[in-house]
């Protein structure tokens, strides 16, 4: 077990050994074309991902087809598919149903799931009701109906991230005596979805609406609850990692411009203008890198309570990510404005991101209850 | 009596034992805190990692937390408190740089605070560009006469020992012609006059140099080289960060926590905001402060310790800048100028002589500016800006 903050050698090789196939199979180019398609990603190349380099299962148990090592290995896999925007369900299957699978009681359940997920042949996407990044039950917008036998589904959920590509889908849904989950198979009658075209072209959502559709219990009401808070903050966590990655890559991008664009006789980057706002970008970027992490840490091993853990993570890589991607447009200059350049697929990926699974201002909010409304001084 | 086998590095449980033993015999409360660190000393605990005889144990420096962290928890001081200067940033210097009889004649006053130290660095015409200053050291038979203004020195007056950078060669560019010595304030020709600053105290001072003598035993490195050498002692200051993270809440951020539930009926939405803000900027803060140390203790240098100095003082600032306006009305008074109040951190006035206080922050140790330029140019690799200065022998630079 290493403490927080301990990258190992071992992480590295693991970020670098993504970074290295990201850069081969979902280049620039490739991401531009995937994501002009109507699946909007490539399944061959999300298998080759799980099953031939063998990532998507770094925080699930061994038995089940993953590697055991701990959310924060996933969160730096999380993080290089996020710098080269990969396009695939990163926020449906490994930032939600992952860790919500891994998250339930029933060990035959996620036996049946996880394995499928982890070698990439299966997505999946998980709708969980929520406000401003927290579980919401009160936001309850699908009923589940029992005959005493089996379940049937009916109701509306928007916003469903990769929700017209993935095979299962996870839904929780009220019954008469609480919020349970349920398993939907995305093909079955009663299942009507719409991909909804969204600003950022890398990263799916669709409305979904469900009558009757049959369904499986995969997790009592009992339990429901907090296998979805737990859940909310895992993705979030996560999600704050992919934005760690994004900003970094835009950060990268800049320097590299800034150091070969001459104007008035010299590289613009010599400019204390543009340097500071560089050293600016940079120090967002390390502040991101902090948060994120240390919810990935803190959740993995309990050492912060995972829902301030994962606010701040959100709300400080939210802030970061949109101000270096924009900052990057900047500094490109007329270039930056450009549908060719870079920036403007990380700009917008950057928007998405900020306003999924809570925005900035929520998640600020959020801390606002917890870290200044309910604080109070240690006993000395 | 526990001590460490002289040829086999200690380890851990050694270092606990030896460290146990000696506050079991000094007790920090009953102990006077010179006695109690001259025997910390002796032990070789001051510095774990320093040659025996010198402080230290030979022993790895990723030892030292564990050192301080037993002498913190048996009620006796920080290290570096004793002695901020010298712990910090002079000790180090001296042991890669002092013969062995003047590195034993220095240290162990240095670690029990007897002789406390100060740096004769900036001078009026030398601030950022340190590397541009101008007073003078010349031979003079077996040692040195130096000439010359040095300013911003805390701790001048009650020091007996300083360092010093003053120019050899005038006729090789800036950072060419520096020599580094150390200086024994009491010698004739010193004249130390404390500097007031905007929160009336003085805090530090302005340091006459007028024709001082020193032997050329007190010379650290060769002449010329004192950039160099003065560049290993920054990078001291910087290494010399604490071996723990701070609470979350603790520090400046804590001060308006603790003000915003003593003011209740100053609360508004924006300020609540605005507090809420700040407290998410200091965790960040605080974190990558954390995975800074981390990463110094696995012997890796990455970009977040380039910026936490830089980030830390301006949040810093700008917690004590809220403040104020929480205080609102009452944020208009004080409680005194006088030079002579013990510090800037205390009284019925502590937020706002903080406030003052903290201007300071971003322009002591490197300007933001500055340090902004480091970052671009160090960190991020970025070039250089062009400078007025650069392959010019000092003599014929504008000033």
């Amino acid at each position: 077990m290493t403490q927080e903050f301990e990258f190992t050698e071992e992480m590295k090789e693991l970020r670098e050994m993504v970074r290295e196939f990201c850069a081969e199979f979902s280049d620039e180019q490739t991401v531009r074309q995937t994501m002009e398609t109507e699946a909007g990603y490539d399944a061959a190349l999300w298998q080759r991902f799980g099953s031939e380099l063998g990532v998507f299962g770094l925080a699930v148990a061994e038995e089940l087809g993953g590697a055991g090592l701990g959310l924060v290995h996933h969160a730096i896999v999380v993080e290089e598919l996020g710098a080269a925007l990969v396009c695939g369900p990163v926020l449906g299957t490994l930032c939600l149903a992952i860790p919500a699978l891994s998250a339930l009681p029933e060990e035959t359940i996620r036996a049946e799931y996880l394995p499928g997920l982890v070698s990439g042949e299966t997505t999946a996407t998980v709708a969980i009701p929520q406000r401003a990044g927290e579980y919401s039950p009160d936001d309850l917008s699908v009923d589940a109906v029992s005959d005493g036998e089996a379940f049937a589904l009916s109701g509306r959920l928007d916003y469903v991230a990769d929700g017209s590509t993935a095979d299962v889908l996870f839904i929780a849904a009220r019954t008469p005596t609480g919020v349970a989950l349920f398993a939907v198979d995305s093909e079955s009658t009663g299942v009507e979805r719409t991909r909804l075209f969204t600003l950022d072209q890398t990263r799916r959502q669709a409305t979904i609406v469900l009558q009757n559709a049959a369904a499986r219990l995969i997790c009592a009401e009992t339990e429901t609850p907090d296998v979805l808070v737990q859940t909310l903050a895992t993705a979030t966590a996560l999600l704050a990692a992919s934005q760690v990655g994004g900003g970094q890559r835009m950060l990268d991008a800049t320097i590299a411009h800034v150091s070969s664009r001459i104007q008035f006789g010299q590289a613009i980057g010599a400019f204390q203008a543009i340097k500071h706002r560089c050293a600016n970008m940079l120090i967002a970027e390390e502040q991101a890198r902090s948060a994120a992490y240390h919810a990935a840490w803190a959740i993995q091993d309990g050492t912060d309570e995972p829902l301030i853990a994962a606010s701040l993570a959100k709300a400080v890589a939210s802030e970061s990510f949109l101000w270096i991607s924009r900052s990057a447009i900047q500094l490109h200059g007329g270039m930056g404005f450009t549908w060719e350049g870079a920036p403007q697929l990380y700009l917008k990926r950057a928007t998405a991101d900020s306003l999924t699974l809570g925005t900035a201002a929520e998640h600020t909010e959020r801390l606002a209850r917890v870290a200044i409304d309910e604080w109070e001084p240690a006993l000395v | 009596m526990t001590t460490a086998e002289v040829g086999v590095v200690p380890d851990a449980a050694t270092i606990e034992q030896i460290a146990r033993d000696v506050l079991a015999e000094h007790p920090p409360a009953s102990t006077p805190i010179t006695h109690l660190m001259g025997a910390w000393y002796d032990a070789g605990l001051t510095w774990v990692y320093f040659p025996r005889g010198f402080g230290g144990l030979d022993a790895p420096r990723s030892l030292q937390p564990l050192a301080n962290r037993l002498m913190r928890e048996a009620g006796g001081p920080e290290p570096r408190t004793v002695n901020t200067i010298g712990y910090g940033i002079v000790a180090g210097t001296i042991r890669r740089y002092a013969t062995p009889e003047l590195a034993s004649r220095l240290l162990r006053p240095l670690a029990t605070g007897e002789e406390k130290w100060c740096q004769l660095f900036s001078e009026p015409g030398a601030g950022s560009d340190l590397a541009g200053l101008t007073t003078r050291a010349v031979r003079d038979g077996d040692g040195w006469r130096i000439t010359g203004q040095k300013v911003w020195n805390s701790l001048a007056h009650q020091s007996r020992w300083a360092i010093l950078l003053a120019r050899t060669d005038p006729d090789v560019p800036k950072h060419k012609g520096l020599t580094y010595f150390i200086l024994d304030m009491q010698t004739p020709g010193v004249t130390v006059r404390p500097l007031r600053q905007l929160t009336g105290r003085a805090q530090f001072n302005e340091v006459f140099l007028d024709e001082v003598y020193l032997p050329d035993t007190q010379r650290f490195g060769d002449v010329g080289a004192g950039w160099i050498v003065a560049n290993s002692t920054l990078g001291d200051e910087r290494t010399s960060l604490g071996d723990r993270v701070s609470a979350r809440g603790s520090g400046a951020i804590g001060d308006a926590l603790a003000l915003w539930a003593e003011k209740p009926e100053n609360h508004s939405p924006i300020l609540r905001e605005q507090l809420t803000r700040l407290w998410i900027r200091a965790e960040a803060h605080r974190l990558t402060s954390d995975r800074a140390r981390v990463a110094a203790t696995m012997g890796v240098q990455g970009p977040e310790s380039a910026i936490t100095k830089l980030v830390g003082s301006e949040l810093t600032q700008q917690i004590y800048e809220y403040c104020i306006e929480l205080l609102g009305p009452e944020g208009t008074l004080i409680d005194t100028y006088s030079p002579e109040a013990p510090d800037d951190e205390s009284g019925p006035t502590a937020i706002q002589r903080k406030y003052l206080r903290s201007r300071a922050t971003t322009i002591e140790g490197g300007t933001s500016e500055i340090l902004r330029n480091v970052i671009g140019e160090r960190v991020l690799k970025l070039p250089q800006e062009l400078r007025a200065d650069k392959g010019i022998p000092w003599r014929d630079v504008p000033r």
